[in-house]
C-alpha cells in the first residue's frame, strides 16, 4: 500500500513538474484557390522550427466563415485563428497582437493601409491580423469575342458607357448571351458608383449611401439590366443580399465582359484554359474617376485563443517577407505587403494569370480614396447587402428606383441602429 | 420437439422477469409510477423543445446583436411593433419591415395554392393507385421516390432543369428562357417543385386510409346501383375524412415552413417574389453582418402563433365533423 501511495505521489510530481503541454492552434480557413493548402505547407515548416506548437488547418466553406464563425466566437468556441473577409461582424473578438509580435514596426510599415480595416476606429492602433492578400475588382474581357466581332477594345480611359456600348455590339455580332455581367454584390457595384462620384459617407463620417453619384450609377445600372446590356439573371434571379457570381457564364463564353475581381484569375485559368483568350482591362471611368474597389482577406487571431503567444508567433512567421512572398506566389494573389508590391512577386502561375495579376496590381495603385474608405468601414456589409437586395427589386419592377434608393437608406440606418 | 419449445419458454421467462419488481413499484408508488416512464422523454422534450421556446421568447423581447441571452438588453415589444408597423398591411411598401410582409403574403399565397394542389393531387394519385392497375407497385415506388431525396438535391435537380441552359430549354429548343427570372413563373415553379417532392408522402398516407375502408361497403353500394361518383362522395370521402384531415394539417404546417428547397432553387428571388417567411427569419437572424436575433425571434413567434391557430381550427373542424 505504501508503495502504491509513493507511486501516486511520484506520478503527481512528474505531472506538475513537466513543462506545459504543447500549444494546439486551430486555424479555420476558407480558400478561393489553394490558400489553405499553402498555409498547411507553411504551417508544417513552422512546426518543424517550433515543435512545441501544433497547428491544425480546418478548411471550411466561405459560408461557414460568414455565418457560423460569429456564432462560434460568441459562444466561446471559436478557433485560434481564422481567414476572414468581413471584419466588422467579429471585430470585438480580435486579439491585439501588437505586444506579442517581435517587430510591430515591420507590420506597420508593410501592412499599414490594410491593418486599419481591422481596427475599431481611428483611435485604435491594434494589430489584429495578417492581411493575406489584396483583392481588386475589375473588368475581365473575353478578347476572342471582340476579335471575332472585329471590334477594337476600348482604350485605357474608356467610360462605363463606352464599354457598355462596345460589349453590347460584340454580343450582338457574335450572338452571345449578354454584353456584361456583374457579380451580385454591393461591393462590385461600388466601383461603378464611386466612379460616378458616390462618396458613401457624409462630411461627419456617418454613412450617407445615396447621393447624386450613387443615384446616377444606380439608374444606369438598372436600365442596363432591363435592356439586356448587363446580364439580368445574375442580379434579378435571386433575393435578399445573397451573393451570386457570373463566373460560369463567363467561363463558358456567354458573356463578353465580366465585372468581378482579381481572386478569380486562377479559377479562370483552370476553367477556361485555351478555350478563349481573356484579358483584364483597366477600371472603367465614370464622370468622377476611374476606380476599382479594393478588398482582401486576413488571418486574424482571437482573444479566446488558449495560445495567443503562439498564434501571434505563427502569424509573425507568415508575415516575414520570404514566407509571405512564397505564399503570394503559390496562391497567385496580389500581396497586401507594401514591400512586395514594390518589389513584385514572381507568381508560380501561367503567364496569362501573372499578366492579369500585374494588371490588377496597376489598378490597385489607382484606387480612389472613397473606395478605400468604404472598404475600411467596419459596417460596410449592410450597405453592400442593401444595395444588392433593393436594386434587384428595382430591376424586376417591384420597386421604382426612388423607392429602392429610399429603402437602401432605411435598411442601412436600421442595421446601424441595431448594431449600436 | 423439445428444443422448439425452448425459445418460447425463454421468451415467457424474460417477459415475466420484470413483473415482480414492477408490481412492487406499483404498490409503493401508485399512479406516480407513470412519471418514471414519461420522465426521460419529458426531460429530452423539455431540454430540446420547451427550453428553446422559452429562450426564443427572451430573444424576442430583447435587442442588440449579442448572442448570449444574459448580454441582451430588454426592449419589451419593440421588435413586434417594428414588424407590425404598417400603413396598409396589404401593401408591404408601406411597412417599416417590408420584407417581413412580403414574406407573409408570399407564404399565404404559397400555402393556399400548394396545400390545395398537394391534397388534390395526392388524393387523385392515391385513388388511382388503389385500383387494380398495371404495374401498380412500380407506380407507387415512382411517386414515393422524390420523398427520399434531400430538399437540397430536389432543388438542385430542378435548377438544372429550369435554368437558361438547362434540360427544359434543351428539350423545347428555340430561344432559351430562364424560367426562374419571371416573378410569377418563379412562384409557380416553387409550388410545383414542392408538390412534386412531397406528394408521395401524402399519397402513401391517403392510400393506407383508402385501404382501411372495408370492401363490403362498396359491394353493398354496388348492389344498390350506386354510381362511382356518388360512391366516392357518399362513402369514400366521409370515411377518408380523418386521414384527409391529418394530411391537411401536415401539409399545411410543412407549407408554412417552406424554406430549404426554395432557398436553393430561387434564393427568394426574383426580387422578393419567392421570399417566404422562414427565409426572412433566417436572413434577419443569421445571414446579415448585423444579426437581429431579436427581430428574427419575434417573427418566428408570430409564425408559431399563426401555425397554432390554424392547427387548432382544423382540429376543431375535424372534431365537429366527427361529432356530427
Amino acid at each position: 500500500m505504501k508503495q502504491l501511495c509513493r507511486a501516486a505521489v511520484l506520478a503527481l510530481t512528474v505531472c506538475i513538474a513537466t513543462p506545459a503541454a504543447a500549444a494546439d492552434l486551430r486555424v479555420e480557413c476558407y480558400g478561393d484557390g489553394v490558400e489553405c493548402e499553402v498555409t498547411g505547407t507553411l504551417a508544417q515548416r513552422f512546426m518543424q522550427a517550433h515543435p512545441e506548437t501544433h497547428i491544425a488547418i480546418d478548411k471550411v466553406p466561405y459560408k461557414a466563415i460568414q455565418e457560423s464563425l460569429p456564432v462560434q466566437l460568441a459562444a466561446g468556441n471559436g478557433p485560434d485563428i481564422a481567414r476572414v473577409t468581413d471584419f466588422g461582424a467579429i471585430q470585438r473578438y480580435f486579439l491585439d497582437m501588437r505586444p506579442l509580435l517581435a517587430d510591430p514596426a515591420y507590420w506597420d510599415s508593410n501592412f499599414g493601409a490594410t491593418l486599419a480595416w481591422m481596427q475599431s476606429g481611428a483611435d485604435d492602433h491594434g494589430i489584429y491580423g495578417l492581411p493575406t492578400q489584396l483583392t481588386v475588382t475589375g473588368p475581365i474581357v473575353n478578347k476572342s469575342l471582340f476579335d471575332q466581332a472585329g471590334i477594337a477594345l476600348p482604350g485605357p480611359k474608356a467610360s462605363w458607357a463606352d464599354w457598355a456600348g462596345a460589349s453590347a455590339a460584340v454580343a450582338r455580332a457574335t450572338h452571345t448571351q449578354a454584353g456584361m455581367a456583374m457579380d451580385r454584390s454591393g461591393h462590385r457595384f461600388a466601383m461603378g458608383a464611386i466612379s460616378y462620384g458616390a462618396k458613401y459617407f457624409a462630411a461627419d463620417g456617418q454613412p450617407a449611401v445615396v447621393d447624386a453619384g450613387f443615384r446616377n450609377f444606380a439608374a444606369q445600372f438598372v436600365d442596363w439590366n432591363r435592356d439586356g446590356t448587363i446580364e439580368k439573371e445574375v442580379w434579378a434571379a435571386a433575393g435578399g443580399g445573397a451573393y451570386r457570381d457570373a463566373f460560369q457564364d463567363f467561363a463558358q463564353g456567354r458573356i463578353v465582359v465580366y465585372l468581378s475581381g482579381s481572386w478569380q484569375v486562377s479559377r479562370l485559368e483552370s476553367s477556361i484554359g485555351d478555350g478563349f483568350e481573356w484579358v483584364v482591362a483597366p477600371p472603367f471611368c465614370g464622370p468622377a474617376t476611374c476606380t476599382a474597389m479594393p478588398g482582401g482577406a486576413a488571418f486574424v487571431a482571437f482573444k479566446s485563443s488558449h495560445a495567443p503567444k503562439e498564434a501571434a508567433q505563427f502569424l509573425d512567421f507568415l508575415a516575414s517577407a520570404p514566407v509571405y512572398a512564397e505564399m503570394a506566389a503559390k496562391t497567385a494573389n496580389i500581396p497586401a505587403h507594401a514591400g512586395l508590391q514594390k518589389a513584385g512577386v514572381k507568381y508560380e502561375a501561367a503567364p496569362r494569370v501573372a499578366s492579369a495579376l500585374d494588371q490588377f496590381t496597376v489598378a490597385a495603385s489607382g484606387v480612389d480614396p472613397a473606395a478605400y474608405r468604404l472598404q475600411g468601414y467596419l459596417l460596410n456589409r449592410p450597405i453592400f447587402n442593401a444595395t444588392a437586395a433593393r436594386l434587384s427589386q428595382a430591376i424586376v419592377g417591384e420597386l421604382t428606383l426612388d423607392q429602392a434608393l429610399a429603402r437602401i437608406t432605411q435598411d442601412v440606418q436600421s442595421a446601424l441602429a441595431a448594431a449600436q | 420437439m423439445g428444443w422448439r419449445r425452448w425459445p418460447g419458454a425463454g421468451f415467457a421467462l424474460a417477459m415475466n422477469l420484470p413483473e415482480r419488481p414492477m408490481r412492487w413499484a406499483q404498490r409503493r408508488l401508485g399512479p406516480s409510477l407513470a412519471w418514471l416512464f414519461v420522465g426521460p422523454n419529458l426531460l429530452v422534450f423539455g431540454l430540446f423543445t420547451f427550453l428553446p421556446i422559452l429562450i426564443d421568447f427572451w430573444y424576442a423581447v430583447t435587442g442588440g446583436t449579442n448572442l448570449l441571452p444574459g448580454e441582451r438588453p430588454f426592449t419589451g415589444l419593440q421588435n413586434v411593433h417594428a414588424l407590425l408597423a404598417c400603413g396598409d398591411y396589404r401593401d408591404p411598401a408601406t411597412c417599416e419591415r417590408d420584407l417581413f410582409w412580403h414574406g407573409i403574403w408570399n407564404t399565404l399565397a404559397f400555402v393556399l395554392l400548394q396545400v390545395t394542389l398537394m391534397v388534390g393531387f395526392s388524393l387523385l394519385t392515391a385513388l388511382v393507385l388503389n385500383r387494380r392497375i398495371l404495374a401498380r407497385g412500380f407506380f407507387r415506388a415512382v411517386f414515393f421516390y422524390p420523398v427520399l431525396l434531400s430538399p437540397v438535391v430536389v432543388a438542385l435537380i430542378w435548377k438544372w432543369i429550369l435554368q437558361r441552359h438547362g434540360v427544359l430549354n434543351a428539350a423545347l429548343g428555340g430561344t432559351p428562357t430562364d424560367w426562374l427570372l419571371d416573378p410569377h413563373g418563379a412562384f409557380f415553379w416553387t409550388v410545383f417543385v414542392s408538390v412534386w417532392a412531397h406528394m408521395g408522402f401524402y399519397t402513401l398516407i391517403l392510400l393506407s386510409g383508402l385501404q382501411a375502408i372495408p370492401r363490403d361497403i362498396y359491394e353493398a353500394a354496388a348492389m344498390d346501383a350506386t354510381g362511382p361518383l356518388t360512391s366516392f362522395r357518399r362513402l369514400t370521402l366521409p370515411l377518408l375524412m380523418p386521414t384527409l384531415l391529418v394530411v391537411l394539417v401536415l401539409s399545411l404546417i410543412r407549407a408554412v415552413q417552406i424554406f430549404d428547397e426554395v432557398f436553393v432553387l430561387t434564393g427568394g428571388g426574383p426580387g422578393t417574389a419567392t421570399t417566404y417567411i422562414v427565409q426572412f427569419i433566417y436572413e434577419t437572424g443569421f445571414a446579415q453582418q448585423v444579426r437581429e436575433y431579436g427581430m428574427a425571434a419575434a417573427a418566428s413567434l408570430l409564425l408559431a402563433g399563426v401555425l397554432l391557430v390554424l392547427t387548432l381550427l382544423q382540429l376543431r373542424a375535424g372534431r365537429a365533423r366527427s361529432g356530427a
